[in-house]
């Protein structure tokens, strides 16, 4: 039975020659993770089942990233109730304040997560990490229990959407711009417990930086997991971040896929999803007058070096507009340092920007922005549903690095060549 | 296992964030975090809710974030069962995972109105509005999940040695 790249990840993980879709396996992790929000269920889960230690210390990461630097009382307890457990267990990579970054831009960058693991996170968007050849998605904490506990995670095998992409994405336009257009085509279930495989001399074409935005944004279309062919641009990532061996899938030739969409790179413009739902895209030119309060640069979709330098090109030298508050996060340690170096922190806060420590603050209504009753907010986050900023009548438009720092320049959605001709 | 009470019904695209907001996943106590579920759609829920109720909703019931607390949510403020036309993904495996009922049947959850009274069989499969008198049949689970199921969720099924 030919099998899809996810499909031959799995059997692999799974001790077995072959699997197809709709089998249910029990499959053997590279990686289990958590953050400050899930990991304080996960260990109460793990407690309850009764098991002492996680099976494989070195294979478990904590990460603090939704509410820290504590916000609040509440959010230092489940921190603490982390930091108690990772000693306890003696977790080698957990990481606190000052080491930390949002954990799908930290995984990759750490090498936790490398090209054909398996790997589950308690956190949505952990399907990121497909942009490295892996399987990865993001389950529940009682899932991350009883993988630390036993190095294992059920799975129905999915079957898979595949996407042909070819061309070139025009300038200013990017990977959030693509993954947007795809939810906008298919919808926010068009892919649900599916796989979504990108390949195609398109593909190849997207930088790595590009592959982890489309991959982390999976699962606003309701898949399992979303996956990038390997090819030159994963080795060279991985030359740089692995500090293991990677196993590199190829999906079969004749592997038997649900649908197949053909996309070209070059049509593609900047593209903003309207509220509540990331599938309600327009491309920029479609999106008529809408006046902002607040801009948000960041998070695990697009907190990444590249996202930043995007950013930084637009608002270098300009004045963000009055009445627009601009937050910008860079999502690890070492992109805010590099950042730093690179000049462009001076470039924000030059143009009256604000720049945070790594934290997923705003993107979930958690702290660092949130909004006020009838304010819009354009953002380069993952989800604009009802209250996800704060107020349940406030307002967010995805969108990427690029049009959400020209649309900080204009105070309203703008295209980034309409603020730099 | 059966379950019985009055509905509550919503559209498609129910997501976690409107189960429960992310401003209140600085707790994961479950009687709190009932205590503020649906509230961002529906003001009233968590003081209209008897013990037993069942919840309806659309097309992907649950989407958006992995937060457990979402589940743990509705099954904590008193819902006994979620009938829904489909599913998103981990919202479906945590549920499972935790041992809140749900059960995807697209008649039923198009049919049934707010404030019916519902009957359901989850071993048969069977769904029925005692208000209208309309019956529905939804697809039993595959026996792994229903084994995760019987034994009250994963947790007591690894303990029972049932998955490992």
């Amino acid at each position: 039975m030919p099998m899809t790249m996810s499909q031959k990840i799995l059997a692999a993980h799974a001790g077995l020659d072959s699997v197809e879709a709709g089998q249910l396996i029990l499959c053997g992790l590279d990686r289990i993770h958590g953050n400050d929000i899930t990991s304080p269920v996960a260990i109460r889960e793990f407690k309850k089942m009764g098991a002492e230690r996680v099976a494989n210390p070195e294979n478990v990461t904590l990460i603090m990233d939704h509410f820290v630097p504590n916000k609040d009382i509440k959010a230092a307890q489940q921190c603490k109730c982390c930091r108690d457990f990772a000693q306890e267990q003696d977790l080698p990579s957990f990481y606190d304040v000052g080491r930390m970054g949002i954990e799908h831009a930290l995984i990759p960058e750490e090498g936790l997560v490398v090209t054909g693991d398996v790997a589950i996170g308690a956190d949505s968007h952990t399907c990121t990490y497909g942009a490295l050849g892996a399987f990865s998605t993001g389950v529940g904490s009682t899932d991350m229990a009883f993988g630390m506990a036993t190095g294992k995670a059920w799975f129905k095998v999915p079957s898979a959407i595949k996407f042909v992409l070819t061309g070139e994405l025009p300038k200013y336009v990017s990977g959030k711009d693509l993954i947007l257009h795809i939810i906008g085509m298919i919808g926010v279930d068009g892919a649900r417990y599916r796989s979504m495989e990108f390949t195609g001399p398109g593909a190849h074409s997207l930088s790595m930086p590009d592959r982890l935005t489309v991959c982390n944004m999976a699962i606003e279309a309701g898949a399992k997991n979303g996956i990038f062919e390997v090819d030159e641009v994963t080795l060279a990532y991985e030359r740089e971040h692995a500090k293991r061996e990677i196993r590199v899938f190829k999906a079969d030739p004749d592997a038997v896929y649900d649908e197949v969409y053909e996309i070209d790179l070059s049509r593609l413009r900047p593209t903003v999803a309207f509220p509540h739902l990331p599938e309600n895209t327009r491309t920029v030119d479609e999106a008529g007058d809408v006046k902002i309060d607040q801009v948000v640069i960041g998070s695990c979709t697009n907190g990444l070096f590249k996202d930043m330098k995007e950013a930084a090109d637009i608002i270098r030298g300009r004045k963000v507009a009055k009445n627009v508050r601009a937050i910008i996060i860079p999502a690890t340690q070492d992109i805010y340092l590099k950042c730093m170096e690179a000049g462009y922190i001076k470039d924000f806060i030059e143009a009256g920007c604000v720049v945070s420590t790594p934290t997923c603050g705003p993107c979930l209504g958690g702290y660092m922005g949130i909004l006020a009753e009838g304010e819009r907010c354009v953002s380069t986050t993952n989800r604009n549903f009802v209250g996800r900023m704060g107020h349940v009548e406030s307002e967010v438009y995805l969108a990427s690095p690029a049009t959400a720092a020209a649309s900080a320049i204009a105070g309203k959605i703008a295209s980034p060549e309409e603020v730099l001709k | 296992m059966k379950c019985a009470g009055k509905t509550v019904k919503y559209g498609d695209n129910v997501d976690t964030d409107v189960i429960i907001p992310a401003r209140y996943l600085n707790t994961s106590d479950p009687k709190e975090l009932a205590s503020h579920c649906m509230e961002d759609i529906d003001r009233d829920f968590s003081s209209k809710i008897s013990d037993g109720d069942i919840m309806v909703g659309g097309e992907n019931f649950g989407c958006g974030s992995s937060r457990e607390h979402a589940p743990i949510a509705i099954k904590s403020s008193g819902i006994s069962l979620v009938i829904a036309k489909s599913f998103a993904r981990i919202f479906y495996r945590n549920a499972i995972n935790i041992g809140l009922a749900i059960v995807e049947c697209p008649e039923a959850a198009e049919e049934i109105r707010e404030g019916d009274t519902v009957e359901s069989d989850l071993d048969s499969g069977v769904i029925t509005d005692v208000t209208t008198g309309r019956s529905f049949k939804a697809e039993p689970f595959p026996e792994f999940i229903q084994n995760i199921i019987s034994a009250g969720g994963l947790v007591e099924a690894a303990k029972k040695g049932i998955i490992a």
